[in-house]
């Protein structure tokens, strides 16, 4: 199977870390994992901000770019959610027939990190290791976009030495929001704080969650607060092993 | 027959300015951050949406056939929107025959009007009111108080509100902003007649409540109220409510005259199955409410001897003609939506400036008004979804909210010569994004952003414009000395960065 990697922008230029455990479970799984290095960006932001027409030439590259693989990966939820679900929306209103159908295609087999482990490739212990207490925010656009349901607390709960904690109103945003943490600052902000309440009630040491923004809100904030835990992404946990502790 | 201009050529008319209770008079980022200081506030309105999303889940999960019932719903509204104008005018000769008569207005001024007349001409110098929000988002009460006419609200959270000289904060239970003590301090200052050692027990609250309305009803010879539903082939008007005030006004006085948006027809009277099952669960959490009232036209030697039914426009024809907006006319005022909203849990309804607050209100409003007018509105959400899950008809509120995102930004590009500065920025980053190597060369210069501070790990505080917005209350994370794709390069390619598939 040729596998994408669809790594998103944000873990390109700031969390690259998350980028190369999504390599390195996969490749540990005996996976060939691809990175096309023209891709970019999903253009979440673009659209959500208001900008579509802008965000089409980055819909066009996005179908391009993946176009010849027989599954993509991307460790975000959020960037999965914009591929599935606007990039039609995008095809439809500014795009061609055949714009339509290539993005069709290419959003049917492009897959959030614990949608292509569990429901692709059939896993659920990727022979991992992390002896800590972690709390899993499943974020927004896994839950109600994708429907991931419970796969990134099953492929948790079978990484060993890990002990999972549940975390009150999981559910709920963050308030991260892209654009919406800057022009509704204070909105977001008590969010995130009844966000980070419910984290540290749990005790545990680290925060986890399939998304590098959400996770970056969140991070922010425990990191002002000095909270004393942190904060890191699946991928990262499920590529911890022994001899490479994440 | 119509004033109101359905499905024609041309855009129709917006809601407009100077009249009303749809525009607020602050931004929402600026009326939220006072609510947001509210402490008192935070903790009603916590504890309120919590009990209400209890009781609404509970309810909603013993129905095997839940999802059917919303698809029904969906089904239903958008066929009667597709066809409004003719079920309308169903109605109008089915509450006729009854012995009702149908008004048409166009606008908030002009169904306001209309009620002033008919309550004068009934010599009459004061109404008793069911709770409603189209009289609400026309302000009715205050027309009606210049005309000298008193309008007294009946269900017991608007009667808070008007005796609180307040506003509403949320469709379904207005006050939810106040808790009982505030309440009662209301209730001692404002009713005149109330016992001074009354008690904040709610029943006794309530008793206070029944006993200032009692005297009202029994005198009151005009009631107006809204509708939740309006049967086209029958000419039906249904109020649903839990109290029993409605009730009292709808049966008591001579006159009713019934103030209803044009979008709450129904086609048929079965249609009420479906929706007499979704509404009370999304909205009280009940699986049955209280009192279903339904009424048509003019019985004789029963109930009101004159009924006026006023069809209300007020924006509606305009958010029908935007085919990617009308779905918001769907809503049948559960407000589950409020109740789910992380936004509108902490920053309250007051926010919205509108008296439709919440998801519902962030993409009705706009719409009614014209985006212009509600522009930080449809900003107003996380685009989280939870709305989306609980919404009984199904609609999509965060596609519509970032429809009406694009509209204003359009809106405003149309307008302007020199482009604002989060267009020019966005405009800048889709250039760079779409080429691989200009993207890569970003993705370098990111690292540059090291030099901004380096406590940590991270960047503290950074007194500069957007970046602010982010720093005063969260740290932000240090460009790393390495991206994925230089890393990629290294590992996996021949250590060059590529820029294959480059365009111009």
């Amino acid at each position: 199977m040729r596998i994408g990697l669809f790594v998103t922008c944000l873990a390109d230029g700031l969390y690259p870390d998350v980028g190369r455990a999504t390599v390195r479970v996969l490749e540990r799984l005996g996976h060939t994992v691809e990175f096309p290095e023209a891709q970019s960006c999903c253009g979440q932001m673009h659209v959500n901000t208001g900008y579509q027409k802008q965000a089409v030439p980055l819909v066009e590259r996005y179908a391009d770019v993946f176009a010849g693989y027989d599954a993509v990966v991307a460790p975000s939820g959020s960037c999965v959610g914009s591929v599935r679900h606007q990039h039609a929306m995008l095809a439809r209103r500014f795009g061609t027939p055949a714009l339509q159908a290539q993005v069709d295609a290419v959003a049917a087999k492009t897959y959030e990190l614990s949608e292509l482990l569990v429901d692709v490739l059939g896993v659920t212990d990727v022979g991992a290791y992390f002896p800590h207490t972690v709390t899993y925010h499943p974020t927004c656009h896994s839950l109600r976009l994708l429907r991931v349901g419970d796969k990134p607390t099953r492929l948790l709960r079978a990484v060993e030495g890990l002990e999972l904690v549940e975390l009150t109103d999981a559910d709920q945003c963050c308030g991260f929001g892209g654009t919406f943490a800057l022009k509704n600052a204070d909105t977001s902000t008590a969010m995130l704080a009844d966000k980070m309440r419910h984290v540290l009630d749990t005790g545990a040491e680290v925060c986890s969650a399939g998304d590098s923004s959400c996770l970056m809100h969140i991070g922010g904030g425990l990191s002002r607060i000095r909270a004393g835990a942190r904060t890191l992404h699946l991928a990262q946990i499920l590529a911890s092993t022994r001899e490479e502790a994440a | 027959m119509s004033a109101v201009m359905l499905g024609m050529p041309g855009a129709p008319p917006t809601s407009p300015r100077g009249v009303g209770h749809l525009r607020g008079e602050e931004s929402f980022p600026a009326a939220a951050r006072h609510s947001l200081a509210d402490t008192q506030l935070r903790a009603n309105l916590g504890h309120a949406t919590r009990t209400i999303r209890g009781k609404r889940a509970a309810v909603v999960a013993e129905l095997p056939d839940w999802e059917e019932l919303r698809e029904a719903g969906r089904q239903l509204k958008v066929h009667t929107m597709a066809h409004l104008p003719a079920y309308l005018v169903q109605l109008e000769e089915a509450v006729t025959a009854r012995g009702g008569v149908v008004h048409w207005a166009r606008d908030a001024a002009e169904a306001n009007a209309i009620v002033v007349d008919l309550v004068r001409g009934t010599g009459s110098d004061e109404v008793v009111k069911v709770k409603s929000m189209a009289t609400q988002e026309i302000a009715l009460n205050e027309a009606l108080e210049a005309a000298g006419i008193a309008a007294f609200e009946t269900d017991l959270a608007e009667l808070i509100v008007q005796l609180g000289h307040d506003k509403p904060s949320h469709i379904l239970v207005p006050a939810i902003h106040r808790n009982r003590a505030e309440i009662r301090e209301i209730f001692l200052r404002e009713m005149g007649d109330v016992d001074p050692a009354l008690s904040d027990d709610p029943a006794a609250l309530a008793n206070a409540a029944r006993l200032h309305l009692r005297r009202k009803f029994l005198s009151a010879r005009v009631a107006v109220s809204g509708a939740n539903f309006a049967v086209a082939e029958t000419g039906t008007l249904s109020v649903v409510e839990s109290e029993g005030n409605g009730r009292m006004c709808l049966t008591l006085p001579q006159t009713l005259i019934t103030v209803m948006g044009i979008e709450k027809v129904v086609p048929r009277y079965r249609d009420l199955e479906v929706f007499l099952q979704l509404l009370p669960r999304s909205s009280t959490g009940e699986r049955m409410n209280p009192y279903t009232s339904l009424w048509t036209g003019v019985t004789p030697g029963d109930g009101p001897q004159e009924f006026h039914l006023v069809l209300l426009d007020n924006g509606r024809s305009a958010v029908l003609s935007d085919a990617e907006g009308r779905d918001a006319l769907n809503c049948i005022r559960c407000s589950a939506c409020l109740n789910v909203c992380p936004v509108y849990e902490r920053a309250g309804g007051h926010a919205y400036g509108s008296v439709y607050p919440g998801p519902i209100g962030a993409i009705l409003s706009p719409q009614l008004t014209g985006v212009e007018d509600n522009a930080s509105l449809p900003y107003a959400s996380s685009l989280c979804g939870a709305c989306y899950d609980v919404c009984p008809v199904k609609i999509n509120i965060p596609d519509i909210l970032v429809h009406l995102r694009a509209e204003h930004t359009e809106a405003q590009a149309a307008g302007r010569r020199v482009p604002t500065a989060e267009a020019a920025a966005m405009q800048a980053a889709a250039v760079v994004m779409r080429s691989p190597r200009r993207w890569r060369l970003a993705l370098r210069g990111g690292r540059l952003g090291r030099l901004l501070g380096r406590r940590r790990g991270v960047i503290g505080e950074v007194p500069l414009p957007v970046l602010k917005q982010w720093t005063d209350a969260r740290d932000l994370t240090r460009p790393p000395t390495s991206t994925f794709r230089d890393w990629w390069a290294r590992e996996h390619g021949d250590g060059q960065p590529s820029d294959e598939g480059e365009r111009p």
